[in-house]
């Protein structure tokens, strides 16, 4: 590991009973990389996205962030959650806050910042999502799109140094899928390190350094967009290609 | 029908004495049942086994037992004195095993809120950053309370009732100032019945009615 790596997985390993749902993963990701992992369903794709900030836990291998293997659990574990971005599927967004408290909640709560500077940092981000005008309003008040852009918001929030993504889109109804996907494209300009797992090909294109395919629980090949969807090198990737690029 | 005018200011202290015994064991129930709560999807499992235990003891036992078991055992016997006056003594000593015995189900309406909010309020918690402590006060304990609010009006009128079970221990709440007057007015006890009776429902019927709007009121919107 050099010290541009931010995230370091080395041998990990995971397996729910007989079913190994990571094999012998090795991965890095450098600072300011953004890494898009594709792969049929049942990959492992969710799997080793969450285990990034121990969401799920590992049976093998290490895991660091930022030179640091990942603590087991307590105070060690919460403070580099805290450093570790989180976007998920289903949006989780708190559902009894408003808006503009999901995003302020953690850094008056887990950073101790004072609650106005919290609360002009949040109608900042809030702002900078596109979501300003919303921010009385409760999650269930908002359209998906939106409700997965004030998550977003939130996890800039704690300012990370790594974002994960977990599906960002696949709950989302098409007509909303760009307005996350452009958030997360001028991010991804801006620097951010990001681990993106989706389904989104335009997008891992677009804003991907590097594309990750993974299947039954291994990472079959890395490559640049270019590269991969150029001319793939394994025959796994290249028929799963050919199903979702054919129509 | 006389002798509930004539005793009205009597009347009136006894129910007054259920009202002071039904919310100073309520609110001890409440954050009793909310300690047990937190215990019971705590980490360690020493913990967990300890309040699961205590639950099961105090809602199985009999609520006179439990109140015998204040006054006979932590009063008389262990000779525990809260106060030098009898009374105030024999009224905290009905708020312990009242708040004993409601904690346990205060437990169960909780531990039934919390599996009604989805894992991934938890897991968006943890992910920045909060603890097991932060992340039950901040985000999954608020919404279960509000997930039962209706089954906790149930058991604060429960134990609105209950109350009248501390008589066991020497607290002179509405039933006893009932049988009082039945020994006095023999002569009318139909009415001195019903005139309690509509007492207690008097003080129920609005609970249930502010806990069902409440509740409705307070629901998470998913």
């Amino acid at each position: 590991m050099t010290q541009a790596d931010l995230i370091a997985l080395d041998q990990v390993n995971k397996r729910y009973g007989e079913l190994r749902v990571l094999r012998d993963v090795n991965l890095t990701v450098r600072r300011g990389e953004v890494v898009v992992i594709i792969g049929p369903s049942g990959a492992g794709k969710s799997t080793l996205c969450r285990a990034i900030n121990r969401l799920e836990t590992i049976d093998s291998g290490t895991i660091t962030v930022d030179g640091t293997p990942l603590p087991a659990e307590g105070k060690a574990l919460a403070r580099l959650r805290a450093e570790v971005g989180m976007v998920f599927q289903s949006f989780n967004l708190f559902a009894h806050k408003t808006v503009l408290d999901n995003v302020v909640l953690g850094q008056v709560h887990v950073l101790k910042k004072p609650k106005d500077a919290a609360v002009r940092k949040a109608r900042e981000l809030l702002d900078r999502v596109g979501i300003g005008s919303q921010a009385a309003k409760f999650p269930a008040q908002l359209s998906g799109g939106q409700q997965q852009r004030v998550a977003i918001a939130r996890a800039l929030a704690m300012e990370p140094k790594v974002i994960l993504f977990d599906e960002p889109t696949s709950a989302l109804d098409p007509e909303m899928v760009n307005e996350v996907l452009e958030v997360m494209t001028s991010l991804a300009r801006d620097g951010m390190t990001m681990v993106v797992v989706t389904h989104e090909m335009g997008f891992a294109r677009r804003a991907a350094d590097r594309v990750v395919f993974m299947a039954d629980g291994e990472i079959v090949e890395q490559d640049t967009p270019g590269g991969f969807f150029g001319a793939p090198s394994s025959v796994r990737a290249q028929s799963f290609l050919a199903k979702i690029l054919t129509h | 029908m006389e002798a509930l005018l004539f005793e009205r200011d009597t009347i009136l202290a006894a129910f007054w004495m259920t009202v002071r015994l039904t919310a100073i064991s309520a609110l001890g129930s409440l954050a009793l049942g909310t300690v047990l709560t937190a215990m019971r999807v705590a980490p360690l499992a020493s913990l967990r086994g300890a309040a699961s235990a205590y639950v099961s003891v105090a809602r199985n036992t009999p609520l006179t037992l439990v109140l015998l078991f204040t006054g006979l055992g932590i009063g008389a016997n262990l000779g525990v004195e809260l106060s030098d006056d009898i009374a105030t003594n024999n009224f905290w000593l009905a708020v312990i095993g009242l708040t004993a015995y409601t904690s346990a189900f205060v437990c169960e309406a909780l531990r039934s809120g919390l599996n009604t909010v989805p894992v991934g309020q938890a897991e968006a918690a943890r992910s920045l950053g909060l603890g097991f402590v932060k992340t039950l006060r901040l985000i999954t304990l608020p919404q279960a309370f509000r997930a039962v609010v209706a089954p906790l009006g149930s058991i604060l009128i429960a134990l609105t009732k209950n109350t009248t079970i501390a008589l066991v221990v020497g607290v002179s709440e509405a039933s006893v100032r009932m049988r009082e007057m039945i020994e006095t007015y023999g002569d009318q006890v139909i009415e001195i019945f019903l005139g309690f009776a509509a007492g207690f429902v008097l003080l129920c019927l609005p609970m249930g009615l502010l806990f069902g709007w409440l509740s409705k009121r307070m629901a998470v919107a998913r």
